[in-house]
């Protein structure tokens, strides 16, 4: 991905949702995007599906290159048939809420079978038979018998993991999960991320794994990309990301999470980001964090939006004082 | 601990009637509370922890008495509420509020945050205009809000700033027992922190006891003193945090700790996992509810409900296969 951008042209004015976004996804990575409310992390996912609204408003720029089996193509210059052929077939997508994203009058079963039957051109029942095996692979009991079943006739945890095969159903290159784990409980996280790390092991799929969730990043990702109003403040491996962040704004959401591993007997006070999320329509000239930054500089920090800086260690930091910082 | 507890809460049980069941037969129930025991004293925080259908919700509303309980016993600083009208818990009700989830959809957004705030205070007929006014503006300097906040609407604020007007209303009464129904988990991580100290800090400078419901261990483990862990509505285990965190008892807590992400890489790994999802309410397993779920049960657990035994001082815990 290369410069996305996506503007929604509102009655308000011009929300710039997504801003300068570059990123690679290899083969079998699993990336993270990681941003609270108004980052742009589940927008990035719906450019990359073109599911964005055309038409009302809406701008994608920039280059999404897809290489899957072939030779890389722009996805946002596919026409809307070639971009049918990919969404679904290589490119797959589980959404946070299942109940809302399965259709509540089909079958499970059947809405398994329908991208087999579109992409596959397999027969009802023989994609049927597939959905069944999918079920059981993604560990619903009973396959069988729940391709008769509806969605509210399941719980939220097999609700998610029925998308997440109809998500497999067509073997996907990339699987794009937008919160999927949000929505359950702990104990069901769990087994779905298991789930997730499983089948990514066994088909070496690319997923890319949007959350607020830190702790389920610090679990499940290779790569992680942090961002914030929009825009990438930090991308890294894992390991290096949690152990020495290098934006003020990775540094802070690490330190407002509370970890039970490091409760001490006195309940001090989470070391908190001052200030809220900045409102879309009227977005802090420079750096989009700088009022809510502790190591904020006026004439610096207010004035031009930072460059995105490449380390030697593979990070990318959009920052114009990390290096002040790490001193 | 020789003073009376604030809050005393014995064997109680809330049922909710489901659709269904035959013409002549019984009529099938959920169990959302299936007798519950605590206490809690004053300035406590006592968080609740557990899962969907775990009945934590239904717990801090019926022990404010914004449900009727089924059975079982509240005692309210010494008063027996369980069965008291409306008319007799209006004197009691300024001391006990309640902060909801979500910062949305709990303030109206036709009134000014000024008469949202002052609400309880026109409903308990307390003070005159300009009292309620400066009633206000000092709960509104408490949550860390500009007194000028009056004068706006809801929309105006941001989740975090709408969470902070929800806790001045619960506040403005002064009461010494709070419930918090998951009360940051609607908000950005980085608010999430901001309301969280702000309830600690609220708690340490008024005394305040809080029933801390939530999903997020890793934020009740933060703010309590004491956790309660809850299974299809019933306690299993209930001990001072540090306790319950370093010496977990019962499977299904253990279970709960290991399957919360932590925020650190290199403490990946394979965890004890538990399978399946939780049993309806409607028809709880015999015995100990977790049993279905439970790494360690065996034949003896489908017998009889294990009772809470004490472990160690104030740390008990429902499992019979844990030995003393």
């Amino acid at each position: 991905m290369r410069d996305l951008a996506v503007r929604f042209h509102t009655d308000g004015g011009v929300v710039t949702a997504v801003d300068g976004l570059s990123f690679s996804l290899r083969r079998g990575e699993t990336l993270a995007i990681v941003g609270e409310s108004g980052s742009g992390k589940s927008v990035t996912g719906l450019a990359i599906m073109r599911l964005l609204p055309s038409g009302s408003g809406c701008v994608v720029e920039g280059e999404v290159q897809f290489a899957g089996a072939g030779a890389a193509r722009n996805l946002l210059l596919l026409d809307p048939e070639a971009m049918r052929q990919i969404r679904g077939d290589r490119i797959a997508m589980v959404f946070q809420e299942p109940m809302t994203s399965l259709n509540p009058v089909h079958t499970i079963g059947d809405q398994i079978a329908e991208p087999l039957v579109h992409h596959r051109g397999l027969s009802h029942r023989a994609a049927l038979d597939r959905a069944a095996e999918l079920l059981e692979r993604v560990g619903i009991p009973e396959p069988r018998r729940r391709l008769a079943s509806f969605p509210h006739q399941l719980s939220g945890g097999m609700r998610q993991r029925a998308m997440i095969a109809m998500a497999l159903s067509c073997d996907p290159d990339v699987l794009i999960a937008d919160e999927p784990t949000t929505a359950l409980d702990v104990t069901i996280q769990a087994q779905i991320l298991e789930l997730i790390a499983d089948l990514q092991r066994q088909s070496g799929m690319a997923v890319i794994f949007v959350t607020h969730n830190l702790g389920v990043v610090a679990e499940i990702a290779d790569r992680v990309l942090v961002m914030y109003a929009g825009r990438a403040m930090e991308q890294a491996a894992v390991a290096p990301l949690f152990a020495r962040p290098a934006h003020p704004y990775t540094t802070g959401l690490l330190a407002s999470v509370p970890r039970l591993d490091q409760r001490g007997t006195l309940r001090e006070s989470l070391r908190a980001i001052p200030g809220n999320m900045p409102d879309p329509t009227r977005m802090p000239p420079g750096c989009a964090f700088h009022p809510r930054c502790v190591h904020a500089v006026p004439g610096l920090c207010d004035q031009a939006v930072p460059p995105a800086e490449s380390l030697a260690d593979g990070r990318v930091v959009r920052c114009a004082r990390w290096r002040a910082i790490a001193l | 601990m020789s003073e009376r507890p604030l809050l005393e809460v014995e064997g109680l049980e809330k049922w909710f009637p489901v659709p269904g069941g035959g013409l002549f037969g019984p009529r099938p129930k959920l169990r959302a509370l299936d007798g519950v025991s605590f206490t809690m004293q004053r300035g406590e925080v006592l968080g609740v922890v557990g899962e969907s259908g775990s009945g934590k919700t239904t717990l801090g509303r019926a022990v404010l008495r914004l449900l009727a309980p089924s059975a079982g016993r509240i005692a309210f600083d010494g008063t027996d509420i369980t069965t008291l009208s409306r008319h007799r818990m209006r004197p009691l009700r300024p001391r006990m509020q309640l902060v909801f989830q979500d910062p949305f959809a709990s303030l109206n957004p036709r009134m000014t945050v000024g008469s949202i705030i002052a609400a309880p205070l026109v409903v308990q007929h307390r003070g005159d205009r300009a009292a309620r006014d400066k009633a206000v503006a000092d709960a509104l300097d408490l949550v860390g809000l500009p007194a000028r906040a009056a004068l706006r609407y809801p929309h105006e604020f941001s989740g975090g700033q709408r969470q902070r007007i929800g806790i001045a209303r619960a506040l403005i009464l002064r009461p010494d027992f709070l419930v918090a129904d998951e009360p940051v988990s609607a908000l950005d991580v980085s608010i999430q922190a901001q309301v969280v100290n702000l309830l600690l800090e609220l708690q340490q400078r008024l005394g305040l006891a809080i029933m801390f419901i939530g999903h997020d261990l890793a934020v009740v483990g933060h703010i309590s003193d004491r956790i309660a862990v809850m299974y299809l509505g019933r306690i299993v285990e209930i001990g001072p945090t540090e306790e319950v965190l370093a010496r977990s008892a019962h499977p299904y807590t253990a279970a709960l700790f290991a399957a919360a992400p932590v925020p650190d890489p290199s403490r990946r790994g394979h965890r004890v996992m538990l399978v399946g999802d939780v049993p309806s309410p409607i028809d709880p397993p015999s015995g100990c509810a977790f049993r279905t779920r439970c790494p360690h049960a065996t034949s003896a657990c489908a017998v009889a409900r294990p009772a809470l035994r004490e472990l160690s001082p104030g740390h008990s815990v429902a499992c019979i296969r844990v030995s003393a």
